[in-house]
């Protein structure tokens, strides 16, 4: 237990016969970013709802900082920070009215009320507006506000149920280093997400969710590996030459593949660029580019539910 | 339901009570709902006052005459526009209570933080009766302000007490209706439909309820009606019917303290008459035991509608 600050066993949840959550098991790290990943219905907002003991559990335990959310949810909404998706705020109010109702729902002492708030404010970058009414917020700085609510609440562990959803590129930028930032301070993050290029630039494991069971779950390159195979893929464009011959009999290199004209695809069980490189250029052709490809989330997502509906 | 849950169920309702009484005092929705209660109270307030001042009779209870006088020209008294007034207040105050903090997607974080539901819902129901409270009490003052001004006398002691102890029935009557109206917004997601329902039990208890409690008396009641006991019986039941309605409970209750030569609040029956001065008041403690059964009625009425929302909101999903 000492490192975990979610550890989830067997949980369940039933709507009618309908299996949403279907016995799973989650453990999520002291300080790491962990990502619940699925298509939509999968059941990501409903584990993380009863992770809050905001809905009732169907069937087996949940454990967060210690406590049970079902019997002892005080405890646990205490040191858990909560952005819904599509969170919202009293409209009417500002801001920082917004903040002091939770900071009162905490129970913060009020000495301390106005400190941590203008503090929060200013790690998510809104205290040039904290007395703006949030009627004028535009969806972005929703979000932020959200995350500001967790930061004055000191969480130890932050849910995030689709932070990025809805968000130009720019803002979702953003937000991933607001979300870094809370990782900073040793805050756990646990989020769940569509954006699947953005999620795994943030994150440091993930959980691929199907029809409420945890499909995979490790680090990106452990999913990769085991999705799409070991190796390291490369990407070469060349002209002049026949690629695909030139490499025969590197060592090391195991597919060759043309993806289109003038650019190849190759997956090699360690790092041969440079002899990649060399037998090109001694083979007189115009080496353009030469590329180590990161494997993908999107790429293991779209290959694991390919092969998963082919499966069923 | 929760098992065996630990912490109190009353963790965090002080900000939620704050924050809505705060919410309603400075909202547009007060401002018409006063202004509604205004317009509505001052007719028969001025036009009793009116009648009043050509009065000169030192012991009659000329303070609660105002709010009882039924004028001419208006035709109904303070009390009676208050019947049906509050009903509408409590309606107004609550009748989105729970539906629009889901449509405002705020339920999911607010209960997301160190609190029950228990609190949430309990803070909001209190927050609104503090409000019409509030509204009540100035109310109350205009009125007696206005008294002590027109009629030139002071009201003495006892009008005091029957015209507070009248407060805090009308509270409870407010009470009542707050609860109907937010046992609906914990029942329909939308703001309108919970509207609409609340004031149709509203319409349905002083428009169609009359009627069908005499068309079910005349259907329940013995065909033939041979003695005097058979005539009380039947009165007794059509009282009964009526006081299911909680504006029957409270024009009794109004009746019986600001009305203090009220002797009985049912069909007068010989015994009660025994030895009794008509017209002659009855002490104030007498008053108020001969109401306390529809203080009761109210305060029961209010705590059942509340549980039943307490129950169907505990149920609910937050998600929205
Ligand atoms: N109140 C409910 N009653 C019945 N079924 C429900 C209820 N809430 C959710 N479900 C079902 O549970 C399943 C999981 O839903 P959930 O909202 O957890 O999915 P999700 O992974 O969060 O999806 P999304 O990406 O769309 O947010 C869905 O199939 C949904 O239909
Ligand atoms: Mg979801």
């Amino acid at each position: 237990m000492a490192d975990n600050v979610i550890e989830v066993r067997g949980l369940l949840k039933l709507y009618g016969a309908q299996r949403a959550v279907n016995a799973i098991d989650l453990d999520i790290r002291r300080g790491e970013i962990f990502g619940l990943l699925g298509p939509n219905g999968a059941g990501k907002t409903t584990t993380i709802l009863m992770l809050l003991g905001l809905t009732e559990t169907s069937g087996g335990t949940v454990n967060v900082l210690g406590f049970d959310p079902v019997r002892q949810p005080l405890e646990v909404k205490r040191r858990v920070g909560y952005l819904p998706d599509a969170v919202g705020f009293y409209d009417h109010l500002t801001a920082r009215e917004n903040l002091v109702y939770t900071a009162r729902l905490l129970d913060i002492p009020r000495r301390q009320i106005d400190g941590r708030i203008l503090e929060a404010m200013k790690s998510v970058k809104l205290d040039d507006v904290i007395d703006k009414r949030v009627s004028t917020f535009s969806r972005g700085m929703r979000q932020r506000l959200g995350i500001a609510e967790i930061v004055m609440k000191q969480a130890e562990v932050a849910i995030l149920d689709e932070p990025t959803s809805g968000l130009d590129p720019h803002a979702t930028f953003e937000l991933l280093e607001m979300i870094r930032g809370l990782k900073k301070s040793g805050v756990a993050v646990l989020l769940s997400s569509h954006l699947l290029d953005r999620v795994q630039s943030v994150c440091d494991r993930v959980a691929l969710f199907n029809k409420g069971n945890v499909a995979l779950m490790g680090t990106v390159v452990e999913l990769a590996n085991q999705v799409l195979g070991a190796g390291h893929p490369l990407q070469v464009e060349a002209s002049g030459i026949d690629v695909a011959t030139t490499l025969n009999g590197i060592e090391g290199v195991q597919t060759v593949r043309q993806e289109s004209d003038g650019s190849w695809r190759i997956v090699a069980d360690r790092d041969v660029r440079a002899a990649v490189a060399q037998r090109i250029v001694s083979a007189g052709g115009a080496l353009t580019r030469l590329a180590d490809l990161q494997p993908s989330l999107e790429e293991v997502y779209t290959r694991y539910f390919q092969e998963a509906r082919r499966a069923a | 339901m929760p098992r065996s849950r630990e912490g109190s169920p009353f963790t965090g309702l002080g900000p939620v009570f704050m924050k809505e009484f705060a919410d309603h005092l400075s909202s547009a929705r007060m401002m018409v709902l006063m202004l509604f209660v205004i317009v509505f109270g001052a007719f028969p307030v001025a036009t009793s006052l009116q009648t009043l001042r050509t009065v000169v009779d030192p012991n009659s209870f000329i303070f609660l005459r105002i709010f009882t006088l039924e004028s001419e020209q208006v035709g109904i008294s303070f009390t009676a526009a208050l019947n049906f007034i509050i009903p509408l207040m409590a309606i107004g105050l609550g009748f989105d209570a729970v539906n629009s903090e889901f449509n405002r997607r705020t339920l999911s974080r607010v209960l997301s933080q160190p609190i029950y539901r228990d609190a949430l819902l309990l803070g909001k129901f209190l927050g609104g009766l503090a409000t019409l409270a509030v509204a009540l009490v100035a109310l109350w003052l205009i009125v007696l302000g206005a008294g002590l001004l027109l009629l030139g006398v002071p009201p003495r002691g006892v009008e005091v007490a029957r015209g507070l102890s009248f407060l805090v029935v009308a509270i409870a009557y407010g009470g009542v209706w707050l609860a109907i109206a937010m046992l609906f917004s914990v029942i329909f997601r939308s703001t309108a439909t919970s509207a609409l329902c609340a004031l149709g039990v509203w319409l349905f208890f002083f428009i169609l309820w009359p009627q069908l409690a005499g068309a079910l008396l005349i259907s329940l009641a013995p065909s033939e009606i041979r003695s005097i006991d058979d005539y009380a019986a039947v009165q007794s039941m059509g009282l009964g019917l009526m006081r299911l309605s909680p504006g029957t409970l409270f024009s009794e209750a109004v009746l019986g303290l600001l009305s203090p030569e009220t002797r009985t609040l049912g069909p007068m029956l010989p015994s009660q008459m025994r030895g009794a001065i008509m017209g002659a008041p009855l002490p104030f403690d007498q008053s108020v035991l001969l109401i306390w059964p529809q203080v009761t009625g109210l305060i029961a009425g209010m705590i059942v509608v509340f549980a039943a929302a307490y129950v169907i909101f505990q149920r609910e999903e937050v998600r929205a």
